[in-house]
C-alpha cells in the first residue's frame, strides 16, 4: 500500500489533480464512498487506533518515569532530564518523525510512529504527573516517615496511587490529542487512514472528496464521544474530591 | 566517537544553504504569526459566542468548535487543498479563487481555524472564572453585554487565558511543520530536507531543525510570559515588568493589597 | 456582629414620606422566588415610597438578600410582579398572561437603581476613578469632564479624595467599600440597594462606612432598601423595618417600635440573639 518515497514526491503533481477530473463528474459519489469505506475503517483500526493505543501506553508509563526521575535524581541530572523533556515537548512531532524515519530506515513507519508519539506525549504526561504528585498533601509524606516506610514503598503504596487518580482525565485528553495527531504519520508514509485516503485512494482515482470527507467524519465520530466521556470522568473525579 | 567527524563539512554545507534555511525559517515564522493571529481572532469570537447566555448564539458556536476540534488538522488541510477547489470548478467565476489556489493562505487558514477552535474553549473557560461578583456589578451598573465584555470581563479573563493561549501557540508552531507537505510552502521543515542530502539526518533535523524550533518556541513562551506579567500587574496581582526585570527587587506592594483580596475570596468560598 | 454606634441615641431624622396617594417607587405584588424546588419567597407584597428607607432584617436564609437581588435583576423572578415607579420591572400581565418585559424597558428602569455589594466588586482592571466614571460615561452618556468632576466630589464625600488614581487592590476593605458606594452614587440612582455592605469589613472600619451612608441618607432623597446586621445603623437611618423569616414578612413597623417593643415572637427571638452579642 504505502511506500518509502519522500513525501514531497508523493504529492508532487497530485496537487492539481482535481483540475484533471473530467468535467461534469459527480461531486459526491455514494457508491464510491461505500466502496472505500471498508478499507478506510481497516486502516483506521489497524494503524490509527493501534498507534494511539500503543503510544498512550508508552506515554503513560514513560511519563511517570520521567516525573519520578525529575523528583528523585540529584539536581544536575534532574535538570538534564527536565530540559530534555522540555526540548522534546516544544519541538514538532513531524520533524521528530522524519528524524527517526531517516535515522532508522530499517524500522517500519508504524513502529517509529508509536515511539515518537509515545515519547512526545510522555513529556506532556510527566507534567501532569508532577502536578499530581505535588498535590499529595505534605502530611502523607510525613506519615510515611513517621512509619519508617522505605522510599520505594512510600512512592509505590502512598504517593503514586493518590497522584494517579487525578491524572486519568488528562491522560484521556492527551490520548485524544495524540489520536488527532496520527495523520502526521503521512510525513513518513505510514499506511494510516488519512495517508490511505489521500495517497492511495485519491492518488489512484483522482477522487478526493469522498475519502477525505470520510476520514474527517471518522475522526469526528471517534474523538467527540471520547471527549465527552473524558469530560464526564473529569467532573466525576472532581466531585469525589 | 567518530560521530562528529564529518561535522566540519556539514557546517560548510549549512553555510551554503543558509540563505534558503533563513527563508524557510521566515516562512515558518510567518505561518506561526499569521496563523496565530487568525487563531486568536477565531478563538475570541467563538469563545465569546460560546459564553453567550443566548442558546441561538451559543449553539452554533459549540457546533463549530467541536467540529474543528474533532477533525484532525491534516484532514482539514487536505480537505481545503483537494475538496474546496471542487466548488470553484463546479461554479467557475466564484469569487476567492486566488485564495483556494494559494497554498500558503490555505496553510494559515487551516492552522488558524484548527487551533482557534481549541483556543475558543480556553477563552470560554477563562470567562467563566471571572468572579460572579464582577458580572453582577456590571449588571448593577446597567452595562450592555458588549460594553461589559470589552471593558470589564475580557480584560480580567485575559490574564487567565494567556497560559492556555501560550501552549496553543507553541502547538501551532509545532503543527505548522506539517504544512511543508503542500507544494509551494518552503518552510523550515521543507528546507531541512534539502539540507539533509549533503549532510546527515542528525545534523539537519536534530541539530539544526529541532534546535531552531525549540528556540522559536522559547521566544514565543517568553513573549507570552511578559504579556501575562503585564496583564496580572494591571489587575493588581503582581509586580510590574520593571520591578521583575530590575536587578534589586523592590519591597512588596503595600501589605493591604494581598490580604484584602484574599479575605474577600475566602469569604466568598466560605459561603 | 457588634454595633460600633450607640443605638440608644436616635439620629435626627426627617419624617417618613407618607404620601400614600403617590405611586410607590418599589412595589412587590405576589412575588414568588424559587431556586429549583426550594421556595425562598412566597406571596410577598410590600411597597416602598419615594425617599423611604427600608431595612430588611431576619435570620440568614430568610430571603432578604434575594429581594435586593430581584430588584437589581440579578435573579430571575419566578412568580408575581415587581413595579418600579409603577412600571413592571421583569414581567407584566397582558391579556391575563404573565409575559416578560422588553430588555430595553428593563434597562431603562435598571439605570435608576444602584447597588452596593457585600464583596465591593470593584473592577480590578481599572483605577478608582475609572471604576466610578465608567458607567456614567458609557451607560448614561454623560460628558467625560462632568463625570470626572462628579467622581472627584463623590470621592471627597466618601473621604478618599486622594485615591482617584489608586488601584482597587491596593486599598483596604473599608476603602474599597467606600469607593463602591461612590461608584453606585455616580449613577445618581433613585433607588439604592445596600446588601450587607459591612459584613466583609474589619470591625474597626465598619463605623466609617456606616457614617458615610448616614450622611447620604441625611443629605439626599434617595430611596434605600437595606439588608444589614448592624441594628444600630438600621435604627438610625430607616423609616421602616421589615422582619423576614422563611420568605415572609412576620412584622414591620417603625424602627423604634420594632427594636424596643417587637410584637412577634420570632422578632423578639431574633433581636435577642443579634443584640445579645453586644
Amino acid at each position: 500500500m504505502s511506500n518509502m518515497t519522500s513525501p514531497h514526491q508523493l504529492l508532487a503533481g497530485e496537487i492539481d489533480a482535481p483540475s484533471e477530473e473530467p468535467p461534469g463528474a459527480t461531486f459526491w459519489d455514494w457508491e464510491f464512498a461505500w466502496e472505500i469505506l471498508p478499507d478506510m475503517l481497516m486502516a483506521f483500526l489497524q494503524v490509527t487506533l493501534l498507534v494511539t493505543v500503543m503510544g498512550t501506553i508508552i506515554a503513560a508509563v514513560l511519563g511517570l518515569i520521567i516525573a519520578i526521575l525529575i523528583m528523585v535524581l540529584p539536581k544536575p541530572l534532574a535538570w538534564i532530564v527536565r530540559w530534555t523533556a522540555n526540548f522534546i515537548r516544544m519541538t514538532p512531532i513531524v520533524v521528530q518523525l522524519l528524524l527517526l524515519f531517516w535515522a532508522f530506515l530499517w524500522m517500519d513507519a508504524i513502529t517509529i510512529g508509536v515511539i515518537v508519539f509515545g515519547v512526545h506525549y510522555a513529556t506532556y504526561m510527566s507534567e501532569v504527573y508532577r502536578a499530581g504528585i505535588e498535590s499529595v498533601p505534605k502530611g502523607q509524606w510525613e506519615a510515611t516517615t513517621a512509619l519508617s516506610m522505605s522510599a520505594v514503598r512510600t512512592w509505590r503504596k502512598v504517593v503514586i496511587p493518590q497522584a494517579l487518580r487525578s491524572t486519568i482525565p488528562s491522560l484521556g485528553n492527551y490520548a485524544i490529542s495524540m489520536f488527532k495527531d496520527t495523520p502526521f504519520l503521512y510525513a513518513i508514509g505510514a499506511a494510516e487512514m488519512v495517508t490511505l485516503a489521500v495517497s492511495d485512494i485519491g492518488g489512484n482515482t483522482f477522487r478526493y472528496n469522498e475519502p477525505v470527507t470520510i476520514a474527517g467524519l471518522i475522526f469526528l465520530a471517534a474523538s467527540y464521544p471520547t471527549a465527552l466521556l473524558v469530560n464526564r470522568l473529569e467532573k466525576r473525579l472532581a466531585y469525589a474530591h | 566517537m567518530d560521530w562528529f567527524e564529518d561535522w566540519p563539512q556539514y557546517f560548510e554545507a549549512l553555510n551554503n544553504f543558509s540563505e534558503r534555511l533563513i527563508d524557510g525559517l521566515l516562512t515558518t515564522i510567518q505561518l506561526t504569526l499569521l496563523g496565530g493571529a487568525l487563531a486568536f481572532v477565531v478563538a475570541v469570537v467563538l469563545g465569546l459566542m460560546a459564553g453567550s447566555p443566548s442558546l441561538w448564539v451559543r449553539g452554533p458556536a459549540r457546533v463549530i468548535i467541536e467540529f474543528f476540534r474533532g477533525i484532525s488538522l491534516l484532514v482539514l488541510l487536505f480537505w481545503m487543498v483537494y475538496v474546496l477547489p471542487l466548488f470553484w470548478m463546479a461554479n467557475p467565476g466564484l469569487p476567492g479563487e486566488d485564495f483556494v489556489r494559494n497554498n500558503f493562505l490555505i496553510g494559515i487558514t487551516a492552522l488558524g481555524i484548527n487551533y482557534g477552535a481549541y483556543g475558543a474553549e480556553a477563552v470560554r473557560a477563562s470567562l467563566t472564572t471571572v468572579s460572579k461578583g464582577q458580572w453582577e456589578a456590571t449588571t448593577a451598573l446597567s452595562m450592555s453585554w458588549p460594553h461589559k465584555m470589552r471593558r470589564i470581563i475580557f480584560p480580567q479573563a485575559w490574564a487567565l487565558m494567556i497560559p492556555s493561549l501560550t501552549n496553543l501557540w507553541v502547538h501551532l508552531l509545532k503543527g505548522s511543520a506539517i504544512v511543508y507537505i503542500l507544494p509551494g510552502i518552503n518552510d523550515l521543515t521543507f528546507e531541512l530536507d534539502n539540507l539533509r542530502r549533503p549532510t546527515d539526518i542528525w545534523f539537519s533535523h536534530a541539530f539544526v531543525g529541532l534546535v531552531s524550533y525549540f528556540i522559536l518556541a522559547l521566544i514565543l513562551t517568553l513573549f507570552m510570559q511578559i504579556l501575562e506579567a503585564r496583564a496580572k500587574h494591571k489587575l493588581g496581582r503582581g509586580p510590574s515588568l520593571r520591578e521583575i526585570l530590575s536587578p534589586d527587587p523592590k519591597a512588596a506592594p503595600p501589605d493591604a493589597a494581598v490580604p484584602v483580596q484574599q479575605d474577600a475570596a475566602q469569604a466568598k468560598e466560605g459561603k | 456582629m457588634p454595633t460600633p454606634t450607640d443605638p440608644t441615641v436616635p439620629a435626627p431624622r426627617e419624617a417618613a414620606p407618607s404620601s400614600s396617594a403617590e405611586t410607590p417607587v418599589i412595589e412587590f405584588t405576589d412575588v414568588e422566588k424559587r431556586f429549583g424546588d426550594n421556595v425562598v419567597l412566597k406571596d410577598l407584597n410590600f411597597t416602598v415610597s419615594r425617599g423611604e428607607r427600608v431595612t430588611l432584617i431576619g435570620p440568614s436564609g430568610s430571603g432578604k438578600t434575594t429581594i435586593l437581588r430581584l430588584v437589581m435583576t440579578l435573579e430571575e423572578l419566578t412568580g408575581g410582579y415587581i413595579f418600579i415607579d409603577g412600571e413592571p420591572l421583569t414581567h407584566e400581565e397582558r391579556n391575563g398572561k404573565r409575559v416578560p418585559v422588553s430588555k430595553k424597558r428593563q434597562k431603562a428602569l435598571r439605570t435608576r437603581i444602584g447597588m452596593v455589594f457585600q464583596q465591593f466588586n470593584l473592577f480590578p482592571n481599572m483605577t478608582v476613578l475609572e471604576n466610578i466614571i465608567e458607567a456614567p460615561i458609557h451607560v448614561l452618556g454623560r460628558p467625560k469632564k462632568d463625570a470626572i468632576e462628579h467622581a472627584h466630589s463623590l470621592l471627597e464625600q466618601v473621604g478618599l479624595p486622594d485615591k482617584a488614581d489608586a488601584h482597587p487592590t491596593s486599598l483596604s476593605g473599608g476603602q474599597q467599600q467606600r469607593v463602591a458606594i461612590a461608584r453606585a452614587l455616580a449613577m445618581d440612582p433613585e433607588i439604592l440597594l445596600l446588601d450587607e455592605v459591612t459584613s466583609a469589613l474589619d470591625p474597626e472600619v465598619v463605623g466609617d462606612v456606616l457614617n458615610i451612608l448616614r450622611e447620604v441618607a441625611d443629605t439626599t432623597n434617595v430611596t434605600m432598601l437595606i439588608v444589614t446586621h448592624e441594628m444600630g445603623f438600621a435604627r438610625d437611618v430607616s423609616h421602616k423595618v421589615m422582619m423576614f423569616d422563611g420568605g415572609r414578612v412576620v412584622e414591620e413597623g417603625h424602627p423604634d417600635k420594632i427594636f424596643t417593643n417587637p410584637e412577634h415572637e420570632r422578632t423578639q427571638k431574633f433581636l435577642g440573639a443579634v443584640l445579645g452579642h453586644n
